[in-house]
């Protein structure tokens, strides 16, 4: 079950909220729409979803145009929006039923499609609780029972981990991996440790424009700039000048200086070009000047980097 | 019709799993049966006609409030995301709203065959005009929730939603008590739209096609724009 998005534009009145982007999800994947609030991942979504329209370009789900198959589209998604929608003054069994029944699950599956996603959402202790005594953690479990319940071979879930506190945070998640088996994935988020947990394949989304698609692994290779070594070197007769002319002598490196300077220790950073190590160096250096060496360490570009790096305006 | 049916058995449980529906048949029963009381016991006639004079007022404030919630509540908690993404259409969801709504009206109304029975033991009754007005206070009471559905769909404020559907059913309602001020060319037109001129006359017991189109096409076309109204969140 593939979704494509051809060319999408949304605006709302003069606004653009989504610039002409295209891509496309096949079978299988867990995707994650990665970017800031109001970059455009919900209007993606809903308009996917069939809820608003689009003011150009085309999405197809499963090769069906979300314009005029709208119902056919809706019978093969399970959606989870932004704002939970839960009745609260329904228990949790009868909100699942009415799901069924508007999903128009046949009257003698019903049951046996309720017990499903009460076992796979955990929600067997609370099925006859009212929604509104329920803890956030297992109201975003109701909602997520809600949008599989007629097993849908497509899952898109709109911020399915905020306002969870971290355990419930690692158990949604979970579940997220073990449905993404299964069904074509999307979903949405600013939380970009998110993604490096559950997805196969990350769009990060900015004003409303694609800036980035990759698995997440290529894209911290991608867009891996210099090396940044930290170098803290024990204090103790040491010329600081003469450290920092040392480290810039080698090979590849561009830039090293002193960061901080504590009773005991000196702390320098240094500066290499992309794609070299020269941590060896260094270290010998520092031995040929008889210093003595407290600790070394590589930063790496972190995902969070990419996301701040591509989303800065 | 499945799914019409899935949206008013909803609808008609969040009706009556909370108090707003007890509070409104209450209220309702105990004015309507004010009036029943104090004309049988003061002034001894044996008629229906002051209970079916007040309900069209009664009417003008229950029903609004028996329908603001309807897609205003669900547009606050965004239930209408939910409604609106499942395979249904639009229509299903108007239809089945309106149609519980509509039913719950007609529970209050079957309420005051309490006071009909009880005339049937001291005296005699004139049922022909009593059904002829029970249909006109149905089909009444089809308008006034087909407007306050439209008036609640178009905000996710319950006040508002209220204010809105009063302000146009005391319209209507007002419409034939203005015509001495107008033009009879005028005054003709406004008497047709009139909701109470055409409950006169069913009252009356005087079944015209007229007015039963004018009672249909009504719940029609605000059935239609709420429909409308729904639609237009995917072009804002």
């Amino acid at each position: 079950m593939s979704i494509r998005v051809e060319n999408l534009t949304k605006y709302y009145g003069q606004q653009a909220a989504v610039k002409d982007i295209s891509f496309e999800i096949n079978t299988g994947q867990i995707v994650g729409f990665l970017g800031p609030n109001g970059a455009g991942k919900s209007t993606t979504m809903k308009m996917i979803t069939t809820y608003l329209a689009q003011t150009k370009g085309k999405v197809f789900v499963d090769g069906l145009d979300t314009e005029e198959k709208a119902i056919e589209v809706r019978r093969k998604i399970g959606y989870l929006p932004e704002q939970n929608p839960l009745y609260l003054d329904m228990n949790v069994i009868d909100y699942l039923r009415f799901a069924a029944e508007l999903e128009s699950v046949p009257k003698a599956e019903i049951d046996k499609a309720i017990e499903r996603v009460v076992d796979l959402c955990g929600l067997n202790e609370v099925r006859h609780k009212d929604i509104g005594e329920l803890s956030k953690g297992f109201r975003q479990r109701v909602g997520l029972a809600q949008a599989m319940i007629h097993n849908p071979e497509v899952l898109i879930l709109d911020e399915p981990t905020s306002g969870l506190d971290p355990n419930q945070i690692i158990e949604i998640r979970k579940l997220i991996k073990k449905l993404g088996k299964e069904k074509t994935l999307v979903l949405s988020t600013h939380i970009m440790q998110e993604v490096e947990a559950t997805c196969d394949r990350v769009l990060i989304i900015n004003n409303g424009e694609i800036v980035a698609d990759g698995s997440p692994d290529s894209l911290q290779d991608k867009f891996r700039g210099q090396v940044e070594i930290n170098i803290t070197i024990k204090k103790e007769s040491i010329d600081k000048d003469l450290v920092e002319r040392a480290f810039t002598s080698i090979q590849n490196v561009e830039r090293a200086r002193v960061t901080k300077v504590d009773d005991n220790t000196v702390t320098f950073h240094v500066s290499a070009k992309k794609g070299s190590d020269v941590r060896e160096e260094i270290f010998r250096k520092i031995v040929s000047m008889n210093l003595v060496l407290l600790g070394m360490s590589k930063e790496e570009k972190s995902l969070e980097d990419i996301f701040r790096q591509l989303t800065k305006n | 019709m499945n799914n019409i049916l899935t949206i008013y058995k909803k609808e008609l449980r969040s009706y009556f799993s909370s108090p707003v529906a007890y509070i409104v048949l209450a209220v309702f029963l105990i004015i309507t049966g004010w009036f029943f009381t104090s004309n049988l016991f003061l002034g001894g006639v044996v008629t229906m006609r002051n209970v079916f004079d007040i309900i069209p007022f009664i009417f003008l404030f229950f029903i609004p409030a028996i329908t603001m919630r309807s897609f205003a509540e669900e547009k606050k908690t965004g239930t209408i995301e939910l409604l609106l993404t499942k395979p249904i259409t639009d229509l299903d969801i108007v239809i089945g709203k309106f149609l519980a709504a509509h039913t719950l009206t007609a529970v209050a109304l079957l309420f005051t065959w309490i006071y009909v029975i009880s005339l049937t033991f001291i005296g005699k009754l004139d049922f022909g005009a009593v059904a002829g007005a029970y249909l006109g206070l149905l089909l009444m009471a089809g308008i006034y929730v087909s407007i306050g559905i439209f008036a609640s769909s178009l905000t996710h404020n319950q006040v508002v939603a209220f204010i809105i559907s009063f302000l146009i059913v005391f319209a209507l309602f007002m419409l034939n008590k203005v015509l001495m001020f107008l033009p009879s060319g005028l005054a003709s037109i406004f008497e047709y739209l009139s909701i109470d001129y055409h409950f006169g006359n069913i009252a009356r017991g005087v079944l015209d096609t007229r007015n039963l189109i004018y009672y249909f096409s009504g719940i029609l076309i605000f059935i239609l724009l709420t429909k409308t109204s729904l639609e237009s969140r995917r072009w804002s």
